[in-house]
């Protein structure tokens, strides 16, 4: 009986089980059976009729779009220009493009006046733009002003306030409600709201200005410039603090900070509860009260102790030592720490809600700071814990090419402004998002050339393309003689025997009209002769000829063979953005002297590749004519021999790396009696070859006579210019030559690609 | 559990003898009904996922016809008209959205309603197909959440894709009832078709306090930069018609305009185009003269020519959008669907995700007072640049265009990326087609830095037993001025290393580093130890390598930091007989590899390896012993792009006390293995990131005919 019982029990409880696993939907929605399931996600319905439904809009609406004859686009403009001005300006209802189209994107300074001075960083800015390319000094011809009123300080407790600045502006005739102005600020507003009040009606006027919030910036108009302190040198600039990229990238302390605490005011909110993300250990957030004259009236109890641990860090020591560095605002959004902490490689962690990013037009700060929300403070240790090793090592990096690349200088800052409203007036020739954000930056990006990144020799390996095949051979001939020397014969038929020469082009700079074209040897590339104009800096000239990227720049006193030119060729493929060529010299510190030396000895290091035989990337050339101030080229067309120098300059400044030598065959004494050159004086670059070896460093031989030594005191003094000019010295060393893989190699000639580099 | 099964175990052999067989079979059915229940609990209880995403029993199964009325009072609130002012730090309330490790927002959708005014009248279409896809992309994608309590982002079931479609002040109102609505704090609205006749406003007139909006059409004075997301107006036809990728390259007309309800002040400067440049330019309008059967929506006319629309499209290198009543426009979406390059002629326009998108690289933007200047304007962009933006079109609408979900799932990402900036997406990711993803790299080490000499560099020498051996390379090693740390991975378990005593005396700190497993692997590991950026691999059995030669390689990855720089080179060669690649150690006139035998690189090198290497190569490395150092040169050239640098000439690597010659590389079977390498990781990789050159490093001076004394690096090639 007891077995029949079980029986009937087990029957029931298996029933119970076929049911429920077996017995449909229904059961499952009561809670008690389902458990989990029950909190699945209720997801969006599929409606059973939603084959049915209509579309938002039927296609011909969507393709009508609305009753045409209603406002005609002239109409509209107009209307516009009524509506959208000062506080909603835009570049297409306050910004006059006909001034730009006939001579371009030129830009006027003000005559600077008696009695009123400026600032020293206003100064700054107003000579930087003087030394830009866009200056000029003709109104007429403007399409971008600038006011010699000092606009920096407009925070009228300060010693710097310039009064009545809305009556001066009044007088200018040039002033046109603000049209076409651009007006920089630092400071605006004062104790204790610190609003973005200039003091002063800008009208229709760009305004870049620091420490812009997102809500009175004018989109596309406006332009947000980082704070700089008055000792921000003009140009040049140091360098970032990043020498290596170490890894793990971490460094001593995780996240720093150390600064005042506003006890009272506005950005009190944040500055006040800093002190909590403090832990001794990877956090150091120190806060001072010491502030102001009357701090210890609002003085707590923290006060006391956080002042004592204040002082026992120093800030440069956190600086150097800590991977993020928290910039938090301060009375107002910017503050110098944002530049300090970027130039560290200090990865800036920004608290300043509501603060539009320095050139966020441009530059994507997402890749080089953390952009923390201040209400979120308590959760930015977390966050920045989390960041990936791999991340932070890119975040440093990006930081220390963003602080060369915009921020160094007062010049570099002011260009970037300039550039930025450039594009904007030619949408169609401006720098994409890329260009701006990857190395070497936007300034150097000129898009007037190309607005094609293969076309560039910086993006070949982002863009996934190579440089193409082939070259232009480009030889200068000064030759006074009114027919076509040995050399120069010898070297065009070395040059056109290259598998990858595409064409010759001879840049005839003589008095002298070039030989007729039956004179000319035959070669099996094309043959181009350009009639100079007999400067120096002609030879970098853009000329529309040249159309391979590869430019093999050449003197008509030059010996080459097809071999060396055929190796150096490959070997530039692989480092298209330096020159790559054959005889060097190179720089040095003289610190007896305290300036830069020169020597063309022969020394274990090279710094210079003569550019009288050299391949380079054709863009060289628009960045010697075009990005180089108009002043530079005048100092080199001036000096005898120096234009290459500048071009060696102008590349190390670009890439931060040192050219490149290539095998030379031995050559035997080289015609150093310096052939009849024009009459003019304009020397070429001195003969590739071989000097006669001596101790690096000394002083030139005596045996070479006044014009060598002459000449060689010009190149010096032309260096030290260069460098005072970049306000660095660009030029970097490098210690290896590149030789064909089995050069000189124990081992048959026949085996040897470029046996005739040995002989 | 124990108990009772000990108990049923004494019971049971004593139960089953007693029983009749009727009894038998009963209990074995019953026993075995039970096991199946059991089972089929198993099932459900470890299979769970595939229930789930059945979506059977989750999701509802109901007729639209059968959503709730909600019937608003006439005097129900309004919100605001909200504020221009409005950004994520004003009006959007952050905690809501919390910290968490995924750095994903959650996003509630309120459920389907249905909203009538007073008298019954519906207040807009229940719900649009369009609006409905959306919503059912945001419900599968894993922002979603059903818990109203842990949303971050509230989206209205409200439909106003097309304010032409609903009344606005009944709809403002049902805004404001909505159970969280809050002032439209963290509420997302998407709309496409802006304002109505006869101002057409740029962006949705329905009041909505501070609710933020996805909108197509935005104009600079109407978008809330940072705030809003400006999107696309989406056009059905991407959804009807299939137009296969074009290759890029010229086509047939160099500009078209497709659009039909042009204004005509624009159609005239348009025909004055296409008067002045002939027939490469075309200028369509709609077909006055069709059949009724053809939509009028399909086809396009120029005089009497009728065309397929959006087929012709195809036909076109530039196709110009222009504004019309309103600034977005579904063409902009056929456009970029046929991988025609748009030229958007709508000033003031905010292009659609502008925020993430660099439009630059995809179109081009003309203002309107430039319209006659438009065909030289395109005239002037290189043909290669060109080919790029029209495959850079079409990525965008393939992307972020073609149906709702992409639309949806963009612009949730964009506030996401607001929220967790740390874990933004990248312009990259954004913006690269997969093909440039592909065949483009981006160095990890890309900021040109030449590290400072004063560091140094530590020396890894892995070794088993050479002890004698072991000990004459580290006194060779250690002459080198720049060597700041020496480090011997011990890979014998069997064997202790040698006494400290034992170990030569050199100037820089030595360590002994023992290993788990004898791997070769070992040998890349980034040891703390490692405090170097530059790391010298060595085999214990280099002995031949000079001082001079040393400090020059070191000299050498100083300048290339991001590259292997090492000795002895190795090439790779495609073997047309078997169709393969093939290793190659002869005297070649190219590399394309060095040997980690000696050879300098920098330690984030080892990292990649240790972590980030591809596939199974690592252990498949392991398993063969063999061919390290190629998977090395695989990773780095893959990372970088870049060739390796081989320094100083060729040398015989024989050591004296080994059998083999050159180490192993001369047995043939162990360059066939060496050669079956090659092609494993080309497979893995997908590629062949190894990039052949044909020249070497040698010191400035090398072979020059100069005092050697006067020369850094004289003892170079010396055998």
């Amino acid at each position: 009986m007891q077995t029949r019982k079980k029986y009937i029990f087990l029957t029931f409880l298996a029933s119970c089980l076929l049911v429920f696993f077996f017995g449909g939907d229904q059961l499952r929605h009561f809670a008690f059976f389902s458990g989990r399931k029950a909190k699945a996600r209720r997801h969006w319905p599929h409606w059973t009729d939603r084959s049915l439904l209509k579309s938002f809009a039927d296609p011909e609406e969507l393709q009508r779009d609305g009753d045409p004859s209603l406002l005609s686009p002239r109409e509209r403009q107009a209307a516009w220009l009524s509506v959208y001005k000062s506080s909603r300006c835009r570049m297409e209802t306050c910004f006059d493009f006909s001034r730009c189209e006939k001579h371009g994107f030129k830009v006027f300074t003000y005559p600077r006046e008696r009695g009123q001075p400026v600032s020293e960083s206003y100064g700054k800015i107003l000579s930087s733009i003087e030394r830009s390319r866009y200056h000029t000094l003709n109104p007429e011809e403007a399409c971008l002003f600038v006011l010699s009123i000092d606009t920096l300080d407009r925070d009228h407790l300060s010693g710097q306030y310039v009064r009545n600045v809305d009556e001066k502006i009044r007088g200018f005739p040039l002033w046109n409600g603000g049209r076409n102005h651009l007006i920089f600020n630092l400071y605006s507003g004062t104790w204790p709201s610190y609003t973005g009040d200039l003091g002063f009606d800008i009208g229709q006027a760009i305004l870049a200005k620091a420490s812009f919030d997102t809500e009175s910036f004018r989109p596309g108009f406006d332009i947000s410039i980082p704070l700089f302190p008055k000792d921000h040198p003009q140009r040049g600039g140091e360098r970032g603090w990043l020498y290596q990229d170490s890894v793990p990238p971490k460094k001593k302390y995780l996240l720093v900070f150390k600064g005042k605490r506003y006890l009272t005011g506005i950005g009190s909110g944040t500055r006040n509860a800093l002190h909590h993300i403090h832990n001794g250990k990877d956090i150091i957030s120190l806060t001072t009260c010491k502030h102001g004259k009357d701090w210890e009236k609002h003085k707590d109890t923290r006060c006391d102790k956080d002042n004592v641990d204040y002082e026992k860090f120093d800030y440069q020591e956190l600086l150097h030592n800590s991977t993020f560095c928290i910039v938090p605002r301060g009375r107002r959004l910017g503050s110098f720490r944002f530049l300090e902490a970027l130039q560290a490689a200090c990865i800036p962690v920004l608290l300043s809600d509501g603060w539009e990013l320095p050139f966020a037009e441009a530059i994507d700060w997402g890749k080089a700071a953390v952009v923390g929300s201040e209400r979120l403070l308590l959760q930015i240790p977390s966050a920045v814990r989390c960041i990936h090793p791999e991340r932070v090592l890119a975040f440093q990096q990006q930081t220390q090419f963003l602080w060369d690349a915009y921020f160094s200088s007062v010049d570099k800052i002011v260009h970037t402004t300039l550039e930025i409203i450039k594009d904007r007036l030619f949408p169609h020739r401006s720098r994409s998002r890329f260009l701006w954000n990857a190395l070497p930056g936007g300034l150097l990006v000129l898009p007037d050339f190309s607005t094609h990144l293969g076309d560039f020799p910086f993006y070949y390996l982002q863009h996934g393309s190579s440089p193409s095949k082939k070259f232009t051979a480009f030889i200068r001939a000064v030759s006074q003689a009114g027919s076509l020397s040995q050399p120069i014969l010898r070297l065009i038929q070395a040059v056109s025997g290259s598998q990858y020469c595409a064409q010759i082009l001879v840049l005839w700079s003589c008095e002298k009209p070039p030989p007729p074209s039956w004179k000319w040897p035959q070669t099996t590339v094309p043959l181009t002769i350009i009639q100079g104009r007999r400067k120096l800096s002609d030879r970098f000239f853009p000329f529309e000829a040249i159309q391979t990227d590869a430019v093999l720049s050449l003197d008509e006193h030059t010996s080459l063979s097809t071999s060396e030119v055929d190796f150096a060729f490959v070997v530039w493929r692989s480092f298209p953005e330096r020159i790559v060529g054959f005889p060097t010299q190179s720089h040095f510190w003289d610190p007896e002297q305290g300036r830069w030396g020169y020597t063309s000895k022969w020394t274990n290091e090279l710094s210079i590749v003569l550019t009288a035989a050299a391949f380079y990337h054709r863009y060289y050339h628009s960045l010697f004519t075009e990005y180089l101030p108009a002043g530079l080229r005048e100092l080199v067309d001036g000096l005898a021999a120096c234009e290459d120098i500048l071009m060696n300059v102008l590349v190390a400044a670009v890439t931060k790396l040192p050219p490149i030598k290539v095998t030379q065959r031995k050559q035997h004494k080289e015609v150093l009696a310096q052939q009849a050159e024009c009459r003019d004086g304009a020397a070429g670059t001195p003969p590739p070859g071989q000097r006669s070896p001596s101790a690096p460093h000394s002083a030139p031989a005596q045996s070479k006579g006044s014009a060598g030594s002459r000449r060689f005191s010009q190149r010096q003094d032309c260096l030290n210019q260069l460098a005072d000019w970049f306000g660095y010295m660009p030029l970097v060393s490098s210690q290896l030559r590149l030789d064909p893989v089995l050069f000189k190699d124990q081992v048959s000639v026949l085996r040897k690609k470029y046996p005739r580099l040995e002989k | 559990i124990m108990c009772a099964s000990a108990k049923y175990n004494t019971r049971g052999p004593a139960l089953i003898p007693r029983m009749k067989t009727k009894h038998r079979i009963y209990y074995i059915t019953l026993f075995s009904i039970v096991l199946l229940g059991l089972i089929a609990t198993g099932m459900f209880q470890f299979w769970p996922h595939s229930i789930e995403s059945s979506n059977d029993w989750t999701v509802e199964k109901r007729s639209i016809h059968d959503v709730p009325v909600v019937r608003l009072p006439a005097d129900s609130p309004i919100p605001e008209r909200g504020a221009l002012s409005c950004r994520m730090h004003t009006c959007f309330d952050v905690y809501r959205c919390g910290f968490n490790p995924k750095n994903k927002i959650k996003v509630y959708i309120y459920s389907l309603k249905k909203y009538v005014d007073e008298y019954g009248t519906s207040v807009s279409n229940t719900i649009s197909r369009e609006y409905n896809e959306l919503l059912t992309a945001i419900s599968d994608s894993e922002f979603y959440t059903d818990d109203v309590n842990r949303a971050c982002l509230f989206v209205p079931s409200i439909d106003v894709l097309n304010q032409n479609a609903l009344r606005i002040k009944e709809t403002a109102q049902a805004l404001a009832q909505l159970s969280r609505w809050d002032r439209g704090t963290n509420h997302l609205l998407f709309n496409m078709l802006p304002g109505g006749p006869p101002d057409y406003n740029t962006a949705l007139d329905v009041p909505r306090d501070r609710a933020l909006l996805a909108g197509g059409g935005f104009s600079t004075w109407t978008y809330r930069q940072g705030y809003d997301v400006s999107i696309p107006v989406y056009s059905p036809l991407s959804g009807e018609v299939d137009l296969p990728e074009r290759g890029p390259g010229p086509r047939r007309y160099f500009i078209l305009s497709s659009q039909m309800a042009l204004h005509p002040e624009y159609r005239l400067e348009l025909e004055a185009l296409q008067a002045e440049n002939g027939e490469s330019v075309l200028i369509l309008d709609k077909c006055t003269n069709l059949s009724d059967e053809a939509p009028v929506v399909r086809k396009r006319c120029y005089k009497n020519q009728v065309f397929d629309y959006p087929q012709v499209l195809q036909e076109s290198t530039f196709c110009v959008v222009l504004r019309g009543a309103r600034l977005g426009q579904a063409v902009l979406s056929d456009v970029l669907q046929a991988g025609c390059v748009p030229v958007i002629i709508a000033d003031s326009y905010i292009l659609p995700f502008s925020e993430v998108l660099d439009w630059k690289r995809a179109s081009v933007v003309i203002p309107e007072e430039k319209m006659p200047e438009m065909y030289s304007i395109l005239q002037s962009i290189p043909q290669r640049q060109i080919e790029e933006m029209q495959r850079q079109a079409r990525w965008f609408w393939e992307a972020y265009f073609r149906s709702m979900k992409a639309i949806a799932l963009a612009t949730l990402q964009i506030i996401n990326d607001r929220i967790y900036p740390y874990a933004a997406i990248s312009y990259e990711e954004w913006n690269d087609p997969p093909a440039v993803k592909w065949s483009s790299v981006s160095n990890p080490l890309f900021l040109p830095l030449i590290p400072p000499q004063s560091q140094g560099f530590t020396a890894i020498v892995l070794t088993y037993d050479r002890v004698e051996s072991l000990f004459r390379v580290i006194t060779e090693v250690s002459k080198v001025p720049s060597l700041s740390k020496l480090l011997v991975v011990w890979n014998n378990q069997n064997k202790n290393p040698p006494e400290d005593s034992l170990w030569p005396k050199i100037r820089v700190p030595l360590k002994v580093v023992r290993t788990a497993e004898n791997k070769l692997s070992n040998r890349f590991f980034p040891y703390d130890e490692i405090e170097t950026e530059a790391v010298l691999a060595i085999d214990d059995d280099i002995i031949m390598l000079t001082s001079d030669e040393l400090q020059f390689g070191y000299e050498v990855w100083r300048e290339f930091p991001d590259r292997l720089v090492g000795y002895p080179g190795r090439l790779h060669l495609w073997d047309h007989e078997m169709n393969k690649w093939k290793y190659e150690s002869e005297w070649t006139n190219e590399v394309s590899m060095v040997l980690t035998g000696a050879a300098f690189y920098h330690k984030y090198f080892n990292y990649l390896y240790t972590y980030k290497m591809p596939g199974d190569i690592k252990n498949w490395v392991d398993a063969h012993m063999n061919c390290e150092d190629i998977a090395m040169n695989f990773l780095v050239a893959n990372v970088t792009g870049k060739s390796v640098i081989k320094v100083t000439p060729r040398k015989k690597f024989k050591c004296p006390e080994c059998t083999a010659i050159d180490g192993l590389s001369l047995d043939q079977t162990h360059m066939v293995e060496r050669s079956e390498c090659i092609n494993k990781f080309a497979s893995v990789f997908g590629t062949m990131p190894l990039k052949v050159v044909e020249h070497r490093a040698d010191p400035v001076l090398y072979k020059d005919d100069f005092p050697e004394k006067l020369k850094s690096f004289p003892n170079i090639g010396s055998l």
